[in-house]
């Protein structure tokens, strides 16, 4: 039998705003190592050089059911197990390229609590048996990457980083490494081989990089905000961390809110909290007098949901039962002056331009969602061509070495399977508004078709 | 090498012709590491490409700080300063312009000094991201349509202009990165006046940097209960004090 809190708990929705690793995120100077130490930073990096060994630190991650928070929604703790045993080099590396369109909660952690991050990646570096540990910032974000070299250097000062941290004889090398344009490289294995000085093109998977990773050796990577969950983690315990959260979605979430709301920006909360408390109470909402017409609830690779879906809780598990995704948390509004198809475009013309052509239906299949969805908004299309763009995305999927195709096919075709109307509406007034000679002279003779000569 | 065909497109060729031409590129006419000798390398620059080289595992992965390095010092990657890294690094220039080609925000070809790039992709597209774009050409002098594919100069060198994907600053829709700096909400009032900072030199509009924004949620809430009282040393982790957790319970 559930006891009064549990029962509290399973039925209670958190509402507002929840901020752990938010906290205190507009202090004057968090940045600095000063500042975040007399707030009681880097004493969890202590704790577990000191009283913990890194099996039990492997399984305090593992029991939190700390989920990996860009993208998969992986368990963290059993990623970590998965490295070999062994005293050969290993690496990890922090994830942070965030290049999905609508996400942009690893800047604000990065640029305003810099030592958070790098706290946590020292711990997982021990938990792991890694010497070497790189954070695969995007090079848009020179001015954080800036901060975080700042912040790096001041760890490896006071000796949280760096040959033998804190005096324990552990060594752990932590290197920025900037990335130079490319959303491919977000995707682990390009990100390995552009660390690598290569161009980012994904690998075969298996071997996966907990196997053989950067220079061959056993990897760990991790996005920003799962490694900035780390030291909270080692606080306070896995218990503490499972009070936050759903069962099958522990612990709180930056999330980023943009488009068509009065507030867009970065809000942590807890998980499970209401879809609509986030968009409404949160953001604010559309402007006045406007309507939210559909929503990515992961970022732009996320199928779209609709307004009725907006009371679903947001957590890993119900957007993956709508079947859509939470993805890296990443919410876009579209309201209803908002053209579906004209969006369908833009985010299809991303993953054109982003795609690194290794993989044909990748490479091909953006390519040609993008022309059809042109000819849908020029007035060359017809209601044929929706089934032909619904059917190139389902070519797509799962048919690629990584799943950047994936993420134009997933939104592109549920924007088509569930605005089929507009497109049709469109690809109506589109073909009204072009001028067809052939209407004119058509009407005695019938047109001849091309090539069939006089 | 007078016998090397001219280059045209193959497919305009004879059969003949492409048998040649396939025949004349052989692996030891491409072009070999340059010897640090036959390039004059800066010393700043060879620094800053020695200090990469030192600070990873392997040689390689110090290839996107080089060209990083060649970048700021020349201002694009020019050819000289691709096969002047290259000698230092040990690397075929191929190798060096193969990752320059690659990666959105290397130049290969001359850009104006100041670099704006605005967002196009769909957040800041519902907020104003076109009309934005072409406020910075029209305030540059750029062909909008060249800004949106690849990107182009203003006619007096001094600000380049090009639409970009999506630079992780949604909140800030529409936004722009100048000179690596992030700014937003921008009007088109503000691209006026951005562009005609940047001709002075000056910062471009320093009100609407992201450096000096607060969190969304505005001033920071009171604490939930479960994080004060982690904060006050009042939760122990399991393990710690298991044993007298589980006494206490009983």
């Amino acid at each position: 039998m559930m006891s009064a809190s549990e029962r509290e708990r399973s039925t209670r929705a958190p509402a507002g705003e929840t901020r752990v690793l938010f906290r205190r995120i507009d202090e004057p100077g968090l940045a600095s190592i000063e500042t975040y130490r007399g707030l009681g930073g880097y004493r969890s990096l202590e704790r577990a050089l000191k009283e913990m060994e890194p099996d039990e630190l492997l399984t305090t991650l593992e029991d939190s059911g700390l989920r990996g928070r860009g993208g998969a929604g992986f368990s963290m703790g059993k990623k970590a197990s998965f490295l070999p045993r062994g005293d050969m080099a290993k690496f990890i590396c922090c994830n942070a390229d965030e290049s999905e369109p609508g996400a942009f909660k690893d800047r604000e952690l990065m640029q305003k609590n810099p030592h958070q991050l790098i706290e946590g990646v020292s711990i997982a570096a021990l938990a792991a048996g890694a010497g070497w540990a790189f954070i695969f910032i995007r090079g848009e974000y020179a001015e954080v990457a800036d901060i975080l070299e700042r912040a790096v250097a001041e760890a490896y000062d006071a000796g949280f980083v760096g040959a033998d941290i804190l005096g324990t004889g552990h060594r752990v090398e932590l290197v920025v490494h900037r990335g130079a344009g490319a959303y491919i490289c977000g995707e682990e294995t390009a990100l390995l081989d552009s660390l690598e000085g290569k161009r980012g093109n994904p690998r075969l998977k298996p071997p996966f990089p907990a196997i053989q990773g950067l220079y061959g050796g056993p990897t760990l990577i991790n996005n920003v905000e799962t490694l900035s969950n780390v030291p909270h983690i080692v606080a306070n315990g896995a218990d503490w961390f499972k009070g936050f959260g759903t069962e099958q979605s522990p612990g709180t979430k930056v999330v980023s809110v943009s488009g068509c709301v009065q507030r867009p920006g970065n809000y942590e909360v807890e998980l499970g909290i209401s879809s609509r408390e986030l968009v409404y109470g949160l953001a604010g909402g559309p402007p006045e007098g406007r309507r939210v017409k559909a929503w990515f609830p992961g970022g732009s690779s996320a199928p779209v949901l609709t307004a009725a879906e907006l009371d679903l809780p947001y957590s890993f598990e119900a957007m993956a039962d709508a079947g859509s995704m939470l993805g890296s948390g990443s919410i876009i509004v579209a309201d209803d002056l908002v053209s579906i198809p004209e969006l369908a475009l833009r985010t299809a013309r991303f993953y054109h331009h982003e795609s690194c052509g290794k993989c044909t239906p990748c490479r091909e299949g953006t390519n040609w969602t993008v022309k059809m969805l042109e000819r849908v908004i020029s007035g060359e299309a017809t209601p044929m061509d929706l089934d032909i763009i619904a059917s190139v995305q389902e070519n797509i999927i799962g048919h690629c070495l990584c799943v950047l195709g994936d993420s134009m096919a997933m939104p592109v075709g549920s924007m088509v399977a569930k605005f089929r109307d507009e497109f049709e509406a469109a690809i109506k007034a589109g073909r009204a508004a072009v001028p067809r000679p052939l209407d004119e002279s058509a009407t005695d003779a019938r047109p001849v078709p091309l090539g069939a000569g006089a | 090498m007078s016998d090397v065909p001219e280059i045209r497109p193959t497919n305009e060729m004879s059969a003949e012709e492409r048998r040649r031409l396939v025949e004349s590129m052989r692996p030891e006419d491409a072009e070999p590491v340059p010897e640090l000798h036959e390039v004059d390398v800066p010393d700043e620059l060879r620094e800053r490409i020695e200090d990469a080289m030192s600070r990873y595992p392997e040689l390689r992965s110090a290839a996107l700080p080089a060209l990083w390095a060649v970048q700021r010092h020349y201002g694009w990657c020019t050819r000289d300063g691709l096969r002047q890294a290259a000698a230092v690094m040990g690397v075929t220039p191929a190798y060096l312009e193969s990752l320059a080609t690659f990666y959105d925000l290397f130049r290969t070809s001359p850009v104006g000094r100041h670099q704006v790039l605005v967002c196009h992709n769909i957040s800041c597209w519902m907020r104003g991201g076109d009309e934005l774009l072409r406020a910075f050409c029209e305030a540059a002098g750029v062909d909008a349509h060249q800004a949106d594919h690849g990107g182009a100069s203003s006619p007096d060198g001094q600000v380049f202009v090009k639409a970009f994907e999506c630079m992780g600053a949604c909140d800030i829709a529409p936004m722009a990165s100048i000179d690596e700096r992030y700014y937003g909400p921008l009007t088109e009032d503000d691209a006026r006046a951005a562009v005609a900072e940047l001709r002075a030199d000056a910062e471009a509009v320093p009100g609407k940097a992201l450096a000096n924004r607060a969190a969304a949620g505005g001033p920071e809430p009171e604490p939930d209960p479960r994080v004060a009282l982690a904060e006050q040393g009042g939760h122990h982790p399991p393990g710690a004090d298991a044993g007298a957790s589980e006494q206490e319970s009983q």
